[in-house]
Order: structure tokens, then sequence, then C-alpha cells
């Protein structure tokens, strides 16, 4: 497992080393209230990177869970404030809506063999789009329990909250950590993403399990956008467009091959904190544009490809077996 | 006496594709405690009768027993829950997880739902001892080499199943001390009891290993005997179906080359591919590659065209030293090559004929020469006419041909970039007779026509109709070079069956 571990390690490291240089600059990031504002403002994406681990470790892509969670937003808010459910209800209604929407389509991607690209990027225009027939408007949710969820708080030493959005990520962090990495289903999800035909020869459940990959991430991207809604006490169906690309970012910042088979659970939390801490430096620094995050981010992600490439590239065994005559 | 009490019977047992019987009434019976070799050429029906014994093929007819009891074997699953476990070449596992999870997959021990690694890693530990693995079993697999893979494999198979193990060519891309390793392996399990069939195009080791072998030739059984009571030279020859009288010895007379050397090869070779080889080829030359199956003719041929570029040796083309790194190289020098699996390799069967006549000349003349549509259908209608293509016209798709036509376009194509030498790798097989004779035809003339040849065919008959010398190959070796009147299919076989006892 040693190799595997070698992004991870240099995606602490450099975490490590940007917050300790940050820090240096602006003694004020070094406090539990920007860390819990950390948890707090990358609560969804954090949630939604958890699922798209899960696709990418078993060689997929999921294009459509930012249209997800624009779609769960609204359809949460419209069933509460037009149709008066409590949140309890409408968070179940939508939960179960995107898990069936996850299911179809790995059940497409399996039994039609369409690649999943194509699969999720269909997804993610259904999504956007079905979003857009409910409301084109941002909907407002004035609920009493809204309001006690998203004010919902633990205090820290030194004065950070740890919001209860903040902490439903690292909850679904440490779950996710332990299926990926203790359960059956998890030694499935990996078998897929090193090689789909010795999975099923060894009785890999292929559909089943392809299946339930899928509709995790989608079911995941459900509750980022419940987070979402909580976080912005509305619903609006053209919210997080690109989270899509932010949570694929993020997995392969934590370590994990966009190939599938290798990488962590913890990883991906220590990308999606790095990237919450490019956005965090920008905001101190208060002179730099915002695009700056994007092009740290692209920075980034080049720096990991190219270094997988190398771990990987370097200790596969290079000769390939004589063909058949 | 060994008639009884078979652990796994096939009683004949028939395959039909389409109008293609595969396999006709094949009996094979399996004893437990035996190694039984499985042995014969391309198209044999080896790999249908393995298909069908591990319940990846239904048989149309006959009927499969395991213990005596008639079963029917519905998926490579169910067949291991009647203890059948199958190894191929290629390693089912995977690469990216620990040993003892490749071990344990799908039958993790677990504990409050949750895998218990540390006893997985324990029990592996435990089970890999058995084949005198001493690897961590928390190590990732594709860190170990194929061999030990390939034990991984068997382990899982044998723990999973426990009754019949199919080994089916598990030493092909191993090296010798490899092949040593796995055999201590296979005849620690033979002891044990279990009943082992083993398919391998090596000889030796099918003599190293094996107790019985079943022959099977165009999806007939042949023959199933004892080893002990057989040569090499009559296995060769029911593998092969010549009934030949031999001639004495398989001398090397020298003769005189009468053209000019066109390309050297000197102590070529790729490791773990094929062992360097030594070869002249003068223009005006037709040299027949002879060998079983997995030989290493194909690989020669690939290796000479660059497609695997050699790690040793040299080639001189008019001389001059030459660097034949990539295909691309090997054209430039005015190679050609049509490989054996056309449909795979040679043809782009969605292009019309006309494209795929052009396309190797197009490869040669580079970006920014195109051919435009008057000059490519002046090509395609010249090679066209001279090699006889059959075809509606000439911009028919030409996966549309037949398999005959299909090889006259791909030598059509080689032809049209005026090659000097060209590789033919079996451009016989699975065409019918006229095509056959039109591609024999094609072979003499161009070789009169002072074009250098190198023909790898197992028609023994034809090769020596038209080769001025022959290569022989054997486990990947090339063991004997033919002139004269050595030529002949009885000095072939036991070039390929005598070689190897005095090394054996």
């Amino acid at each position: 497992m040693n190799r595997s571990l070698r992004p991870l390690m240099a995606t602490v490291i450099i975490f490590a080393i940007a917050y300790a240089a940050a820090v240096m600059q602006f003694p004020g990031l070094l406090s539990t209230r920007v860390l819990g504002n950390f948890l707090t403002d990358n609560a969804f994406l954090g949630i939604t990177a958890v699922g798209m681990t899960f696709v990418i470790l078993s060689g997929g892509i999921d294009l459509s869970v930012g249209a997800v969670i624009g779609f769960t937003g609204v359809l949460v808010a419209v069933l509460i404030s037009s149709l008066g459910l409590h949140p309890l209800v409408a968070f179940a209604i939508a939960l179960v809506v995107a898990a069936l929407f996850g299911a179809a389509m790995g059940f497409a991607i399996h039994y039609l063999q369409v690649p999943a690209f194509i699969v999720t990027l269909a997804g993610m225009f259904l999504a956007r789009g079905g979003a857009s027939v409910i409301t084109q408007d941002s909907v407002p949710i004035n609920h009493a329990f809204y309001s006690y969820l998203s004010s919902l708080y633990f205090r820290l030493p030194g004065g950070g909250r740890l919001s209860f959005v903040g902490l439903l990520m690292v909850a679904v962090f440490i779950v996710g950590a332990i299926v990926a990495h203790r359960t059956r289903f998890g030694s499935y999800v990996y078998a897929l993403g090193g090689n789909t035909t010795s999975a099923s020869l060894m009785g890999v459940p292929v559909a089943r399990t392809t299946i339930q990959i899928y509709m995790l991430s989608s079911v995941l991207a459900g509750l980022a956008g419940i987070v979402f809604s909580l976080y912005t006490s509305a619903g609006y169906p053209l919210a997080a467009v690109g989270v899509e690309l932010d949570a694929i970012g993020a997995v392969v910042i934590g370590g994990t091959l966009l190939t599938g088979g290798y990488g962590f659970v913890f990883g991906t939390f220590v990308g999606v904190m790095l990237l919450g801490l490019v956005q965090t430096y920008i905001i101190f620094d208060g002179t730099l544009s915002s695009w700056w995050t994007k092009i740290v981010i692209g920075f980034l992600l080049f720096l990991f490809i190219v270094l997988q490439r190398l771990v990987f590239a370097a200790s596969s065994r290079g000769d390939r077996a004589p063909q058949k005559a | 006496m060994e008639q009884t009490a078979f652990r796994m019977e096939a009683r004949g047992v028939s395959k039909i594709f389409g109008n293609h019987t595969a396999l006709d009434a094949v009996e094979f019976g399996l004893l437990p405690g035996e190694v039984h070799a499985l042995l014969g050429e391309n198209g044999a029906g080896k790999s249908t009768l393995i298909k069908i014994l591990t319940g990846a093929y239904q048989p149309d007819g006959g009927k499969i027993l395991v213990d005596g009891e008639e079963v029917v074997l519905n998926s490579p699953l169910h067949a291991q829950s009647f203890g059948i476990g199958a190894v191929y070449q290629e390693v089912n596992l995977l690469p990216n997880r620990s040993v003892a999870e490749n071990l344990f997959l799908g039958h993790q021990p677990t504990r409050f739902g949750l895998v218990d690694r540390r006893r997985m890693d324990r029990e592996a530990r435990v089970l890999l001892q058995r084949y005198g693995l001493g690897i961590d079993p928390s190590s990732e697999l594709g860190t170990h080499s194929v061999a030990v893979q390939q034990i991984v494999a068997i382990a899982r198979a044998v723990q999973l199943s426990g009754k019949v193990l199919i080994l089916d060519e598990p030493t092909a891309s191993l090296d010798r001390d490899e092949v040593q390793r796995l055999f201590e392996v296979v005849a620690g399990l033979k002891r044990d009891g279990l009943a082992i069939v083993f398919i391998t195009h090596f000889l030796d080791q099918v003599f190293a290993l094996a107790d019985r072998v079943t022959i099977l030739r165009n999806g007939k059984l042949i023959d199933t005997r004892r080893l002990d009571e057989l040569t090499r030279t009559e296995l060769v020859r029911k593998m092969l179906g010549k009934d030949i009288a031999f001639s004495g010895s398989t001398s090397l007379k020298t003769e005189r080359p009468v053209t000019d050397v066109l390309i050297d090869y000197e102590g070529y070779g790729k490791k773990r591919s094929v062992h360097p080889f030594s070869l002249t080829i003068h223009k005006g030359e037709v040299i027949g590659v002879a060998g079983l199956l997995g030989s290493g003719r194909t690989e020669m041929a690939r290796i000479m065209f660059g497609i695997d570029p050699a790690d040793q040796g040299t080639a001189t083309l008019n001389g001059r030293p030459v660097a034949i790194k990539t295909a691309v190289d090997a054209i430039k020098h005015g190679f050609g090559f049509c490989p054996e699996d056309r449909k795979a390799d040679g043809i782009f069967g969605e292009l019309s004929v006309r494209e795929n006549i052009v396309i190797a000349l197009q490869g040669k003349l580079g970006w920014f020469r195109a051919l435009n549509r008057d000059e490519q259908l002046d090509l395609a209608g010249q090679f066209g006419e001279a090699m006889d293509i059959r075809a509606a016209s000439l911009d028919m798709p030409v996966k549309l041909l037949s398999g005959g036509n299909q090889q006259k376009v791909i030598l059509a194509r080689w032809l049209a970039t005026d090659p000097a030498f060209l590789i033919l790798d079996e451009p016989t097989r699975g065409i019918d007779v006229g095509a056959h004779a039109e591609i024999v035809r094609t072979i003499n003339r161009l070789r009169d026509d002072g074009m250098a040849l190198v023909v790898i065919s197992s028609e023994l008959d034809e090769v020596v109709a038209y080769s001025s010398r022959i290569v022989v190959m054997r486990d990947r070796e090339m063991v004997a070079e033919l002139r004269g009147e050595d030529i002949s299919p009885g000095v072939i076989v036991q070039a390929i069956a005598t070689h190897g006892e005095k090394a054996a």
C-alpha cells in the first residue's frame, strides 16, 4: 500500500506548508474561528467530494453532482415554502429522489454500457433543467426548524464555532472512510477501479456495486444540496454550478488516481481543506481577485497529476507479457 | 485401471458456433491427483473445451459429470461452487489491492459487519506459506512478479474451489526459474489430490509435469494417453496431424547464396519474448518460419518489424547498420508486415478497400503529401487487379469482404509501398482454397521479382512449397535452419520435436 500513500503524504505536506506560510503572513488564520469557518463554508463541497471519491475510485466520474445540489435545494425550498411540509419530510423526499436519480444513472452505465462521462453529463442537464422547471427564481426558506438547524453550533475553545453543517461534513467523511476501507462494498469499489473484468471473474457483483456507487454519489450530492440550502436559507436552480469540477479537483488533489483503484477518503478531506485554505487566503489578502483561486487550483491539479504519473509509472512493471502467438 | 472414479468428466461434448463445429463429441476424463495436459494447435478446440468445463459456455451436446454426477454449469462462479477453479495466463486479479484482499475478496472475514483486516492478513499468511511464499499479505499485489501473482491466483482458485484446477497457459509469461517454482506448487497440489488440467505450448513442460495428455485437433479428440507411453515425435505428429515418414538427419547443409544480402539480423532478440537469433536474408529469398503455436514465431516477426523493439543484437540493411525501434522506422526502410490476426491488427473494417490499400503508402509519404482521390483510385485499381481482389466496388467497406479477399487487400497495401522486405504472418489462415492459391502464387512471384520475404505458417506443406530456407522455432528459440533437401515436412516435425530432448 506504500505506493498509494505517497500522493496522500504529498497532499498533507503541501497543506501543512501552505497553511504555515499563510499563518506567517496572516497570523489571524491560526484560530479555531477560521478553522470552524473552513468546515462550515466547505461543508457542501466536502460532502459532495466524499461521493465523488467513491465514483472516481471505481474508475468512473459523476458530472451531475453540482446540478443535483441545485435541484435538491430548489426541491426542498419549494416543498417547505410552497407546500408547507416539515423540513425533515422534505429532506427525506429530496434524498429519495436523489437516490433514484443516481440508481438510474448507475443502471444506464452498467447495463447500457455507456461511459459514465456521457450518462452523468446527461444527468447534469436533466437535473439542472429540472430545477429550472420547478422555479426560475431563488426561493427563500422561512421555517423555525431551518433557522434552528442553521444557527446550531458548538463553541470551540478560542471562540470558533463548529456549525451543524460542518459537523455533518466531518461525520460524512468518517463514515465514508469506514465504508471505503473497512467493508466489502468498499473493497468492491476498489476492485472495479482496478480491473472490471478481473473483478467480475472474482465474483464481485459488478451491476449492484455500480448502481450503489452512483446512488451513493447522488444521495451525498442531495445531502450537500440540503446543506447548501441551510447555508443560504434558500433554494436557487443555478446554485452550485461547476461544483462537480471543484469536487473532482479536491478528490484528485487528495491523492486519488483519476483512473481509479487507488486513493483514500481522508485524502479528499485534505484536498477540500486545501481548496478552502486557498480561498480563505485570498479573502485575507483582499487585493487578489477571486479568480486566483482557480489559478491555484489549476496549478495544484496539474502538480498532482504529474506526481501521480511519476509515482505510478515509475513503480509499475514495465515489461508487458508477451503476446500469444 | 484409471477408467474409474473420474473427478470430472466430459462425455461426448459438442459445441457448434454457427455452421462451425468447434468441438465434436469430445471425451475428457480427469482423475484426482493427476496433471492432465491438454494440447492442440490454434482452433483445435482447447479453449472451447475449457470454457465449457468452467461454465463460461454451455455445451450443445453431451454432458458434464463431477464426481460421477451430471451437472449443469451456468457460469464460472457456479462452476466454482462445484469445486472447479481456473487460472489464466493473464492474471485475473487486482494489482491495486493487497495480496490478502486478492485471496479473500468477496469472502473477507468480518466482525460487526466490518472487514477484519488483521484476521484476513493472518489467514493469508498461513495460506501463502503453504505455497512457499513468504511475502507480506498486506503488500500491493502489483508490486510482485507475474510468477508470484500467478501463484496467488492459484492459491485463490484452490481455496475457493478445491477439486479441479484448470491452468490455461500459466507459464507463458514466466522465465525459467519462475516456471520451476510454479511447477513445485503444482506438484504439491497434485499430491494433495487435486485434479489439474494444464494447457501450454511448451512440450518440455508437458513432459516435465503432466501424467496424461489429451490431444485435440480441429475440434476432434485425437488421443488420450499416458505420457510415459508416448514419444515426443509421436506427440507432435498427433498435434499437427502429419503422418510422415522421417528422413534421417537434420544436417545443416551450406548452400552458396546466389544473391546479395538484404538484411542481416545478428544476435537479435528481446527479453521475455524471443531468445537472440541470427538470420541473414537475401534478396529474392523466401524464409519460411515453422514451429508450434506459441513457439515465438509471431514474436520474432514483431521484433523484426520493430513493433516490439529488440533490446539486444544488431540489424544491418544493405551493409549499413540500422535501428528499427518502431514500425514507422521499419516502413521507412522499406519493410512490410501482414499480421496474423488481420481483424484485430491489419484491417480497418469500416474503411473502404481503396483506403485500406493506400494507407501504408500514405503513412510512408507523411502528412504533407496527401494522395488525391484519383491517385488513390489508380493505385487501388492497379493493385486490386494484380491481386485479383473480388470486391463489388473499391469503395465498399473491407469488413464486408471474405477473409481471403481481406488478406489480399493487406498484401496489396504493402505492395503499394514497394517494399524490399515483407513479413507475412499466417497469410493463408482461414481463407478459401482459391484465395489460398492466389496468395501462394503472389509469394512466388514476389520472390522471383527479387523481394525478400519471411513467411510464418503452420501449414507445413505450404511452407515447404515456397521456402528457399526454413527456420524452425521452438520454445521462443530459433532451433534449426533447414536448406535444400532438408526442406520437407518430416524434417520440420523432427526439428520441432527432437531438438528439445537433449535440452530436457
